[in-house]
């Protein structure tokens, strides 16, 4: 089988789950090969989680300033492995920074990109939602290599257990002249809660919350729930809520298991970011607010009264167990 | 400086889009287009160091011969000179192609120091097309910024994304894709309108870009839909009115759906 490879998403220290789902649906087309790109060490410390979800080959690329520079380290490290392995297929996350490592990768190698999928088969058709949810495209790529973006929590991730033969990749030292030097990072203010695009739940707010202070209530819910915290538009605007959690066609893309809009009013630019959600339950205090009909349960009433209850009877039957 | 500003005309989201039947690409027929907004952001920033350091901006734009509107109201805004990529051949162009066809339309103009863009498109490549175009032009990639400095040949930005923030440093020239945090966009005046009708704009093809290109070679799409489908509308749901036992009815509706 060929190898299909796998860009490792990852903090140095830990994989995050979305490259347990690529390497889940890498299997359906070949051998997964997953391509660390760090500081030396990396590899070796990521090897054992990688083996147990089926990468049978962990390529190391690592070099002091591969995380001093944005994206380049990656493309490099994917075109070196892509010329060392002719594999059948790219996987990425796709993620801000995934879906420009794919398209740098796909336009140096004259590669048929598939942003935004949600689905891969054996055959390698990719099943991608557009225009916000309204149309399901299935597309593949018929010139060059497939690289192909894949929306965290679109599968189950599952543990195959192989053993992983390690393969260094060589990475030339970063073009300063065509190359972003990372000059400072702040990690985004999540704390514990789950990526917003990877949580099974999403508690969003929006202008109803009323206040930075009113989403204290959106964040207790989302904590009783082990969910993300997301927030429309207009509750960024107001600055109720950082820029980075909102969810819409200019936002964050999310589909969770469950979705929980309060105060939102169900704008055709937040319904884009949303209405692939599984579940849907909007609270809005307006009978007339389109978010009303798009939910699978909706309450018309006041959040601050739904909300707090909500939090109160989940903590009663978690307690009831 | 040179400043180029790649902007895109889109079809309005407010309205319906749909996919044509014939070759699942945008029906523009129908759809009511407008210069994405994102690209009226970048425009403004290109503007602002223009009227700070004294810049000639040139507004490039691949598009349909209705693109030209766009192109139009990025001249009214204040940019100097327009370039138009229209050819058929690009009817339904990927993002590979359509990123190759910008870096040859900005490897065509002279001594560009800056290429600004939006950050993502509202019709959907993911916003990819930017760090394609610094890539095969092989210019620095500062990409989603919040915040822009260009001071002494060099450029900072601040990157926003769901990864939290960096600060991003590079040499000109460099590519900068703007979020949509980044400014408040102008409006074109009555006078700007007016003189936007006289500045020049050079309408392009493929013959220019790619000498030797070919009709039948010439590759658009390295993907092809197998089909597409518009989804169904989400069925209305339960619906109740809170009378103080909101909280618990949803509770139970969420553990029978075992979300809970
Ligand atoms: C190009 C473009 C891109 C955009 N991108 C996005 C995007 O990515 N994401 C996004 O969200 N928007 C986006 N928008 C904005 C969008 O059009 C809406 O303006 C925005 O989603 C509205 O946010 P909202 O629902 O919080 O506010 P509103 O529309 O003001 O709705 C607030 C709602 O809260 C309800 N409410 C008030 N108080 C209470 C209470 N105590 N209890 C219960 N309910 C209450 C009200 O009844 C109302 O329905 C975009 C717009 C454009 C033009
Ligand atoms: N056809 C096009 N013509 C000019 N600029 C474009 C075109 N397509 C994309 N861009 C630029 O790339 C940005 C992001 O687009 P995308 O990657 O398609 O989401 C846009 O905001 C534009 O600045």
């Amino acid at each position: 089988m060929p190898d299909v490879l796998v860009l490792v998403d990852h903090d140095g220290e830990r994989v995050h789950k979305s490259t347990y789902e690529l390497l889940t649906v890498a299997r359906r087309l070949g051998d997964p090969a997953a391509v660390v790109v760090g500081t030396p060490g990396t590899a070796a410390r990521l090897r054992e989680p990688l083996a147990r979800h089926g990468a049978t080959t962990v390529h190391a690329a690592e070099s002091t300033e591969a995380d001093e520079f944005l994206a380049t380290p990656a493309v490099e490290a994917l075109e070196l492995a892509v010329r060392e392995v002719s594999p059948a297929a790219v996987l990425v996350s796709a993620t801000t920074d995934g879906n420009e490592v794919a398209g740098r990768l796909a336009a140096r190698l004259d590669g048929g990109l598939l942003t935004d999928a949600v689905d891969v088969d054996s055959s390698g058709v990719a099943t991608q939602v557009v225009f916000g949810g309204s149309y399901t495209v299935r597309a593949q790529v018929t010139h060059g290599l497939p690289v192909i973006a894949l929306r965290p929590g679109s599968c189950e991730p599952e543990e195959r257990p192989v053993e992983a033969g390690e393969r260094e990749l060589a990475l030339p030292p970063v073009d300063r002249a065509a190359s972003a030097r990372i000059t400072a990072r702040r990690a985004a203010l999540a704390g514990d809660r789950p990526e917003l695009t990877e949580a099974t739940v999403v508690v969003s707010g929006g202008r109803g919350v009323a206040g930075a202070d009113g989403f204290k209530v959106v964040e207790q819910l989302a904590d009783a729930l082990g969910g993300a915290v997301g927030a429309s538009r207009a509750a960024v605007d107001a600055g109720y809520y950082p820029h980075q959690y909102q969810v819409g066609q200019t936002g964050k893309s999310v589909s969770p298991q469950l979705y929980i809009a309060l105060g939102i009013s169900g704008a055709i630019q937040h319904l884009a970011g949303m209405q692939t959600s599984k579940t849907i339950v909007a609270v809005n205090k307006d009978p007339e607010a389109p978010i009303l009909d798009v939910a699978d349960y909706a309450v018309v009433g006041d959040l601050f009264a739904v909300a707090p209850r909500l939090i109160q009877e989940v903590a009663v039957r978690r307690e009831a167990g | 400086m040179h400043i180029v500003v790649l902007v895109k005309q889109v079809p309005d989201t407010a309205a319906e889009r749909t996919l044509s039947e014939a070759d699942h690409t945008l029906d523009r027929e129908t759809a009511d287009l407008v210069l994405d907004e994102i690209n009226e952001r970048a425009t403004e920033e290109a503007l602002t160091l223009k009227e700070a350091v004294g810049a000639e901006v040139t507004v490039v734009s691949m598009g349909p011969g209705t693109a030209i509107d766009a192109i139009r109201k990025v001249l009214a805004m204040g940019a100097d000179r327009g370039l138009h990529i229209c050819d058929d051949r690009l009817h339904g162009a990927d993002a590979v192609t359509t990123a190759k066809t910008l870096a040859a339309a900005v490897r065509r103009l002279e001594d560009v120091d800056l290429v600004l863009a939006g950050n993502t498109t509202t019709d959907g490549q993911a916003g990819a097309v930017p760090a394609m175009v610094a890539d095969l032009l092989g210019l620095p990639q500062l990409t989603h910024a919040r915040e822009l400095t260009v001071d002494a040949g060099r450029v900072r930005a601040e990157r926003e994304t769901e990864n939290g923030e960096a600060t991003l440093d590079a040499p000109l020239p460099a590519l900068v894709s703007v979020t949509e945090k980044i400014n408040e966009p102008r409006y074109p005046s009555f006078k700007g309108i007016m003189a936007a009708k006289k500045k020049p704009v050079e309408t392009v093809d493929l013959d220019d870009l790619f000498p030797g290109v070919d009709d039948t070679g010439f590759l658009a799409t390295r993907t092809h839909v197998v089909d597409a489908v518009p989804r169904p509308a989400r069925a209305a749901g339960i619906r109740i009115t809170d009378d103080g036992s909101a909280g618990r009815q949803l509770v139970g509706y969420l553990i029978a759906q075992k979300l809970v």
